[in-house]
């Protein structure tokens, strides 16, 4: 049991460290300094003020699709349906922020709530096809995704703007940016999502093992016959995880349309934030907890890596290298486990 | 417009878009028959565009017409390369395969885009200036009617892809190679008991996913986009992906489907010069393939039943 409590931990550690010696391999090859690369990502990470701001700015989104993913892999379900969802949340959250007049006492929650809504709506077939006619979830919400991108992209055209590329920006009463912290970090776009992002982590741990519907869900995922026979619901739990999952990755649009953009543009691809949510995920070990602490080296990776044609030349790419390949080394933990056991074997 | 100008617009049109979709959702079709998932046919179609973008620019002086020729079996050789990282993880290493694909996705993204930052200092690359010529099918060209709406004026790359779904359709259904796929895709253990190298099989199926993938992107960039930037290949390996369960994981379907998807793409783009419809917002044409692959998948257009060992590695002696 305990040497499974330290792989748990080890191998997403290993799993880094092992994408970063493939990222310098990957820097030496073509003639950078992997010692300057990884510098300049560091201190366009974490330089000063305004890298931190950014880098929790960045870290916000990462949280709730983390968190998105997790909660569908902790209930047996792959949602690569998050990039869809965090997008007609985002339309939702600024349709809502740009359409209304009211306190923002109560239009910013309503805008945030539109937006889980919309999120956990676009989960909802994927669920209900999954449940009844057993279709596997990954290929409905990849569809869904080009889905929402096409119909989000004809929505902002037609109703938020007239044919334009962007929608107004939100009312001041639904915002979350913050003069405050934007002050505090030398101007960053940093804005209150931040807080909202950390409080869904423990909503998220809270439900799953705390409460009686969460230890449902993961039974349910865990072994849909036990479940069964323990006479739990299965259909209406495969929709219900798949409900929140997309809820979670709906308030993430929101953290960007209400937050760091403000508004919605059209856009020619997807934004990539709901397929880094995978790799958050599956570093995080699918806990909340660790969630906080992967979403925080997925921003600041992504953040710094602005830095590096800068500081040393290197193309920004060079860190989505290190992610696809922090995934490769994460989905082959079996051949991790296989080295550790290796060395185990030889210190004993 | 008569109906026979809008047929001469429509259909050429929908047979150059089909034709990487038809490469791509073939290769599909090899890589999950053998029970190999492959959502990576998405960055597939990126490497292979990308090389078929630098190998047409860099070699374009020396090799003249030969050129785009060439470029494409450089894709194919380095996509079948690339997709030995999606065979090794997903069939060596048993890791999730989906888990696996997103991973193929995102580094031939980040990969092809590095490089090319690197060797043009840039976001993305010139045009190229060799293509492929537009030929008439000879013979076949002069039949009245049909000749010019599908044979003529058209590029050689569309009609290796139809003929290559006839090449795949023999392949798997009437050889003993294809045989052997199948069965490995539907129940490995009895494949291995009949003395079958259930890895080995898997191993080359995805290589020849990954040349077909590789191909299937050069084709797109050589004739379609003829750069190489982010967006040259935009959710393409996903519609085929689309086209091949769709057309329920067969070859000729797959093809069908690829140019039922290819009739979308080239309604939203021609569609605004065609009068029934003009009127039609584009989204619907743009969300089409999308929509219909899940009400495939749902049971309304008949049930698509994927290879039973879809998914699944597999582990020698574990039942």
């Amino acid at each position: 049991m305990r040497s499974n409590r330290l792989q748990q931990f080890l191998i997403p550690l290993l799993a880094v460290l092992l994408g970063m010696i493939a990222g310098s391999v990957v820097m030496l090859a073509s003639g950078y300094n992997p010692v300057a690369g990884f510098g300049s990502l560091i201190y366009g990470a974490f330089g000063d003020a305004y890298y931190i701001g950014e880098t929790i700015r960045q870290t916000t989104p990462y949280i709730l699709t983390g968190l998105a993913v997790a909660f569908a892999f902790r209930t047996g379900l792959f949602n690569i349906g998050v990039e869809g969802q965090l997008i007609v949340g985002w339309l939702a959250a600024v349709w809502v922020g740009v359409s209304f007049d009211l306190p923002k006492i109560i239009h910013l929650p309503l805008a945030i709530l539109a937006a889980a809504l919309a999120g956990a709506l676009w989960g909802l077939l994927p669920g209900v096809l999954k449940a009844y006619v057993k279709v596997h979830e990954v290929i409905i919400t990849i569809m869904m995704n080009y889905i929402a991108l096409h119909v989000t992209n004809a929505i902002i055209r037609s109703v938020l703007s007239d044919e334009g590329f962007k929608s107004d920006p939100v009312k001041e009463s639904a915002s979350l940016q913050s003069e405050f912290l934007e002050s505090i970090t030398y101007h960053s776009t940093m804005h209150y999502g931040i807080l909202i992002a950390i409080a869904a982590a423990f909503v998220m741990w809270f439900l799953l093992e705390r409460t009686t519907k969460g230890f449902e869900l993961r039974a349910v995922g865990f072994n849909q016959h036990a479940s069964q026979y323990a006479g739990m619901n299965v259909r209406a739990n495969i929709i219900l995880a798949m409900v929140i999952s997309g809820a979670f990755a709906g308030v993430a649009g929101a953290m960007e349309g209400l937050g760091t953009f403000g508004n919605i543009s059209t856009k020619a691809g997807f934004t990539g934030l709901g397929f880094d949510g995978i790799a958050v995920a599956l570093i995080g070990g699918n806990n909340a907890f660790g969630i906080l602490l992967s979403a925080l080296l997925f921003g600041a990776l992504k953040v710094g890596s602005l830095e590096m044609p800068s500081g040393a030349g290197v193309p920004t790419e060079l860190v989505d290298i290190i992610i696809a390949l922090i995934i490769f080394f994460v989905a082959s933990s079996y051949m991790i486990r296989w080295l550790l056991s290796r060395w185990q074997k030889g210190a004993e | 417009m008569n109906v026979y100008d809008v047929l001469q617009t429509i259909i050429p049109t929908a047979i150059f878009f089909a034709a990487p979709l038809i490469f791509t959702a073939l290769g599909g079709v090899f890589s999950e028959r053998s029970g190999v998932v492959n959502i990576g046919l998405e960055g597939l179609m990126i490497i292979g565009a990308f090389i078929g973008v630098v190998f047409n620019l860099t070699f374009a002086d020396q090799l003249g017409p030969l050129t785009p020729w060439l470029a494409l079996v450089a894709a194919i050789v380095v996509g079948a390369l690339f997709s030995l990282l999606h065979a090794v993880a997903s069939v060596t290493f048993r890791a999730d395969q989906v888990v696996s694909g997103v991973a193929i996705n995102f580094l031939a993204l980040g990969l092809s885009l590095f490089l090319v930052k690197k060797m043009y200092g840039k976001g993305q690359t010139d045009q190229i200036q060799v293509g492929f010529d537009k030929i008439d099918v000879p013979v076949l060209s002069d039949i009245p009617v049909i000749g010019p709406l599908l044979f003529s004026n058209a590029y050689a790359p569309s009609y290796i892809a139809i003929l290559l779904a006839f090449v795949s359709w023999y392949v798997i259904y009437k050889t003993p190679f294809g045989l052997r796929l199948r069965a490995v895709g539907e129940h490995p253990m009895a494949a291995d008991t009949m003395g079958i190298n259930v890895a080995q099989m898997r191993y080359i199926a995805v290589m020849i996913s990954g040349a077909l993938g590789g191909l299937g992107g050069a084709v797109y960039a050589t004739i379609i986009s003829r750069d190489f930037s982010h967006a040259t290949i935009s959710g393409h390996g996903f519609m085929a992906l689309a086209a091949m369960i769709f057309g329920k994981w067969h070859p000729m379907g797959a093809m069908g489907a690829a140019l039922f998807f290819g009739l979308a793409q080239s309604l939203s783009i021609v569609g605004q010069t065609i009068p029934f419809l003009e009127n039609v917002p584009t989204v619907y044409l743009l969300i089409a393939p999308y929509v219909l692959t899940i009400l495939a998948l749902a049971g309304f257009i008949g049930r698509a039943e994927a290879p039973k060992a879809a998914g699944t590695p597999y582990v020698k002696g574990k039942r």
